[in-house]
């Protein structure tokens, strides 16, 4: 375990220091949100009715673009190689990294998240529990993400294909995260949705890590 | 490279599996199967036809719209199985780490998304006299376009890789995710928004259709299940041949560059 956390704490190291660029992700997830309006109009009804929907697009495109930060400079290092050699199994380090990234990169957007629920007039009541939703949600985002950053890893020019592959994959987390933030009289369909979210991200959880890590050792050999 | 050089011969203690399964002896018996597929599903595909323009009632409501039918479900069906072959060739190259599973993954993706697509716009064709629109947001519908967006995720990504034989492995990796989490968006999808009709061919009760409109529509899939058979082993034969030309190639580009140097 303590090989574990060593990996983690590398990794949050190096996103936060000079060269690791944790705070872009955050600006640019306001910056998405924010720039709604301008298309939408600043109608705050309407606002206010697509704000949690607009906050979870934002979200969804702010991790995909930190997404390729995950291996890329590790793997042109080399130091996923001599990672892949350590007794930890690759499954673990894979886990890590997942963890560290979630850390640095989805936990500063959820702590933005009232900032930008201002600014789509959501009451207090919505941003919690949008809060709540993403908190849930958002693992899953990373750990179908870290599958596309292995597959992709050794392509040198590979640009979009991580994430084309990828936003496919995160439709269920995306209904089930705005399904559990609708209220009224579908009250009981938002907590299944809420309870589906948390199952499909323990889901992800588990196996996403193994097959990551299958992708790395195919794409290393 | 000479006849002989091209077909290794297999030594013959091998299982069945692995002789037929060998590139060069593939590229061998699949010729003799071309032209009898073509036939099969050139049969299938007009008497097929025939059956579902002058022999298969008009719907009551719908009327002769219904026909749209007879392409639309073999092609929805195919666009799933096409994905299934890709599934048990991936396990193919990550298990045996067969080259003709690499191959015949390749080829299934472009045929998939073909079907898929071929589905999709017969089915928008459909709506618009009958649902009035030509698409709707209902479950089947959209995860059917969220199949398509995955088979060209994948053809996208074959398309970026250099070498392919690390692309095959890679690539199944990510084709078994996509199996894992079909099934699940294909739930979460029907969840979110349900206006399709339910399922009316396979059910534990029997079918619902009658047999005049369930003949037309059994020939049409097995006329189509056989033309992506014959499309797959034609795409199969030019892909081994492709990898082959880019293999001399490479010879010739080495040996140019020993001569000059």
């Amino acid at each position: 375990m303590r090989a574990f956390w060593a990996v983690v704490k590398r990794d949050i190291k190096l996103a936060t220091r000079i060269g690791g660029d944790a705070m872009t992700v955050l600006l640019f997830y306001v910056m998405v949100g924010a720039i709604m309006p301008f298309a939408i109009g600043p109608d705050k009804v309407l606002l206010a009715k697509l704000g949690p929907a607009i906050i979870w697009i934002s979200a969804l495109l702010s991790l995909l673009l930190a997404l390729d930060r995950l291996f890329r400079t590790d793997h042109e290092d080399g130091s996923l190689i001599a990672m892949s050699q350590a007794p930890l199994p690759l499954e673990m380090i894979v886990t890590a990294k997942i963890l560290a990234h979630w850390l640095t990169n989805a936990l500063p957007l959820i702590a933005a998240t009232p900032l930008l629920a201002i600014l789509l007039n959501l009451d207090a009541g919505q941003t919690l529990l949008v809060i709540f939703t993403l908190l849930i949600g958002t693992p899953a985002l990373v750990c179908f993400g870290a599958i596309g950053a292995a597959v992709t890893v050794t392509i040198k020019r590979g640009g979009l294909i991580a994430p084309i592959l990828i936003l496919p994959l995160s439709i269920p987390t995306l209904i089930f995260g705005v399904s559990a933030l609708s209220t009224g009289a579908i009250e009981t369909a938002a907590s299944s949705a809420l309870l589906f979210l948390a199952g499909f991200t323990l889901l992800a959880l588990v196996f996403t890590p193994f097959a990551t890590a299958l992708a790395l050792k195919m794409g290393a050999e | 490279m000479s006849k002989n050089a091209s077909i290794d011969p297999t030594p013959q203690d091998l299982g069945f599996f692995s002789r037929i399964a060998h590139p060069g002896h593939f590229l061998l018996w699949s010729k003799h199967w071309l032209m009898p597929l073509t036939i099969i599903s050139v049969a299938l595909l007009l008497f097929g036809t025939y059956l579902a323009f002058f022999n298969s009632p008009a719907d009551y409501q719908q009327g002769d719209t219904v026909r749209i039918m007879y392409v639309h479900v073999p092609n929805a069906w195919l666009s799933q199985f096409c994905y299934a072959v890709m599934v048990m060739a991936s396990v193919g190259s990550l298990v045996w780490r067969h080259p003709l599973a690499d191959v015949s993954a390749k080829a299934a993706a472009p045929l998939g998304a073909t079907f898929t697509a071929v589905a999709l716009a017969t089915g928008a064709l459909w709506g618009a006299p009958t649902w009035g629109t030509f698409w709707e947001w209902d479950g089947r519908m959209t995860s059917t376009l969220v199949m398509l967006f995955i088979y060209l995720g994948i053809i996208a990504l074959w398309r970026t890789f250099e070498d392919q034989a690390r692309a095959g492995r890679i690539i199944a990796v990510i084709t078994l995710v996509g199996a894992i989490n079909i099934p699940i968006i294909k739930f979460s999808v029907e969840w979110w928004n349900t206006l399709h009709q339910p399922a009316s061919v396979f059910r534990p009760d029997g079918p619902t259709m009658p047999m005049s409109i369930l003949l037309p529509l059994f020939v049409m899939f097995f006329g189509f299940s056989f033309l992506f058979l014959l499309l797959h082993f034609i795409s199969m034969r030019a892909e081994i041949l492709r990898r082959r030309v880019r293999a001399l190639e490479r010879r010739n580009a080495q040996r140019l560059r020993e001569q000059h140097a």
